[in-house]
């Protein structure tokens, strides 16, 4: 079996919950693995990242240098190219820089590249029983990956459940002097963080979201009507924010905010994984679609099979009703 | 500027819902409504907003069949002034690297100072455009929400990256993007438009005028094959609430009230 290497992503210091989940993936291609983790990096930050990976991986390879102190991912690539050996195993967190890395990875190691993948069925020889999503999750994929000149497979975070395992006492590997140097034709220049908006999302206990299913930019206040009957705000999924509807600041999801609310309504949302990923401390779910298949109804605590353009409004004025009886 | 953009024509989701045939092993296909993949849209609008401030070209380009050609009309009559349709039956069943391998070599046999994809189609691949800059050995970024163009054949490129935060960074051209949705409005396309680039003609490439070797592409080169499609067994899923409205939303108030979802 090929070797497996596992990339791993980090920040000020600390690996991100990916680490452990690329560990367990690992061993669903082989029990035996003993996976390498790769940290590329500069400095102290560094240091720590390779010190914690050693009692979930038994050989850390460490890649200092200076010009990797901010994640360029052409940069990594070649650092990648120079140090892995042929035919390997690369997985790596489909998130953003899993997306900016992979692709060119794959064609510079020779390799099969397979994006956003959910699991691993099946090994059969040197071919992987892979399983993916397509449609914004309407439907899934088995997928054959042929992995005899290596593979690189983006994994969806939160989708391989990190094991339970005795620690290791892993040893750190220095490669940096194997990665030659390093140039490239993008430069990192700064991170611009997000605005704050007009409403915090991420403090409010009930959220009322909507999705493309609201269908044109005056509806909207159909959802702060229901909002404001129930005491709650107006978050969205991104088509929303796409088109303008509402701004950046109440966009749910992984390029947008992570909200804790107690209750979250989904309006008209299909339920993406990286709208889902901005859903934590576990809410009580309600999805309202008019499509019965919506990936949201698969979470939801509870489902209505409708088009929110009629229901909501009904339902704002039964709150009210119900509201104003109890005054 | 020469611009190329990459597209693709998809089933539209907001259209249709995606179901399996009745053998299991595809999408039920019949009736599905196609349209322009959406971040495609998004990155045509981007290349016309850039050609009309910096001047030059945009060109739309699909690797496809013949049904594919009404994406290219669709782009240009939003303002693409060229259409260009990649067809070929040695690249049916191509992987992500198979349809990279035929855009390098369309690319190579032209001039472009940028190329722009969307950041993934249906299939959620988000890869055609990494690897077409790596076969090019171009810079690429991911993710693209806004670009400016610089002097000096350069670009300052703003990527999305999590929590809603956005990373600058200059990148030389040539060079390859994959456009993020949001990035602009894209322009509404009338009836009208469309009618007046319908008689326009499409050239079309095969493999031997783009010396593409079919060894590499299509089902031959796939290293990465979709074996079938299924939907898996769901977890416990949703309570669907039945019954009439009414009933449904005295229930979902009874719900809410015990949830601390009314306040």
């Amino acid at each position: 079996m090929a070797r497996i290497f596992a990339y791993i992503v980090h920040k000020g210091g600390v690996a991100d919950d990916s680490a452990a989940e690329l560990a367990a993936a690992a061993k669903k291609i082989d029990a035996n693995a003993s996976p390498v983790a790769v940290v590329a990096g500069w400095g102290s930050e560094l240091d720590s990242v390779c010190e914690s990976l050693c009692t979930s991986y038994g050989e850390v390879w460490k890649v200092a240098n200076q010009a990797l102190a901010y994640p360029n991912a052409e940069l990594i690539r070649k650092a990648l190219v120079n140090i892995l050996p042929g035919g390997s195993i690369v997985l790596v967190p489909h998130a953003h820089f899993g997306i900016d890395l992979s692709p060119g990875l794959s064609i510079k190691l020779n390799s099969a590249f397979v994006s956003d993948v959910l699991g691993i069925e099946g090994v059969d020889g040197t071919h992987l029983k892979l399983v993916r999503q397509e449609f914004g999750g309407q439907v899934s994929a088995h997928v054959n990956c042929d992995t005899s000149s290596g593979a690189v497979l983006n994994l969806r975070p939160g989708a391989f459940k990190p094991q339970e395992v005795a620690p290791l006492n892993g040893v750190v590997v220095d490669k940096s002097a194997e990665v030659g140097a390093l140039t490239a034709g993008r430069r990192y220049l700064e991170t611009v963080v997000a605005e704050a908006g007009d409403v915090d999302i991420t403090k409010h206990a009930v959220l009322v979201s909507v999705g493309r299913g609201i269908q044109e930019k005056d509806n909207i206040a159909i959802a702060q009507e229901l909002a404001d009957a129930m005491g709650a705000a107006v978050s969205c999924s991104r088509p929303v924010v796409d088109a303008k509807w509402l701004p950046k600041s109440r966009q749910v999801g992984s390029s947008g905010q992570t909200v804790k609310p107690k209750v979250y309504m989904a309006c008209g949302i299909s339920g993406s994984f990286q709208h889902l990923a901005g859903i934590k401390g576990n809410p009580f779910i309600i999805a309202i679609n008019k499509n019965p298949k919506a990936p949201f109804f698969q979470v939801a605590d509870v489902g209505v099979v409708a088009d929110i353009l009629d229901f909501l409004p009904e339902l704002t004025n039964k709150i009210r009703e119900a509201k104003g009886a109890s005054v | 500027m020469e611009i190329l953009v990459c597209v693709r024509r998809v089933p539209d989701t907001s259209e249709n819902e995606i179901q399996l045939n009745s053998a299991g092993n595809d999408i039920e296909r019949d009736d599905l409504v196609y349209s322009i993949n959406e971040p495609d849209n998004y990155a045509v609008e981007e290349a016309l907003q850039i050609a009309a401030k910096a001047g030059g070209n945009v060109t739309v380009v699909t690797v496809g069949g013949e049904d594919d050609e009404e994406v290219l009309r669709r782009e240009m009559a939003m303002g693409a002034n060229h259409g260009v349709l990649i067809s070929d039956d040695a690249f049916g069943g191509s992987d992500g690297r198979g349809i990279a391998t035929i855009l390098k070599a369309f690319v190579q046999k032209g001039h472009y100072d940028l190329i722009l994809t969307g950041i993934q189609a249906e299939d959620g691949g988000a890869q055609v455009g990494g690897m077409l800059a790596a076969l090019l050995d171009y810079p690429f970024a991911s993710l693209v929400n806004a670009i400016t163009v610089l002097d000096g054949g350069k670009l300052k490129v703003s990527r999305e990256i999590e929590g809603g935060n956005r990373e600058m960074n200059e990148i030389d051209l040539p060079c390859v993007l994959s456009i993020q949705t949001g990035i602009n409005e894209p322009r509404y396309v009338g009836m009208r438009g469309i009618r007046q680039v319908a008689s326009v003609e499409i050239p079309t490439f095969g493999a031997s005028d783009l010396g593409v070797d079919t060894g590499t592409v299509g089902e031959a080169g796939a290293k990465v094959k979709r074996v079938d499609y299924f939907v898996p067994a769901l977890g416990k899923g949703a309570e669907i609430l039945q019954g009439s409205q009414e009933q449904i939303i005295d229930k979902l108030i009874e719900l809410m009230k015990a949830k601390g979802g009314l306040n």
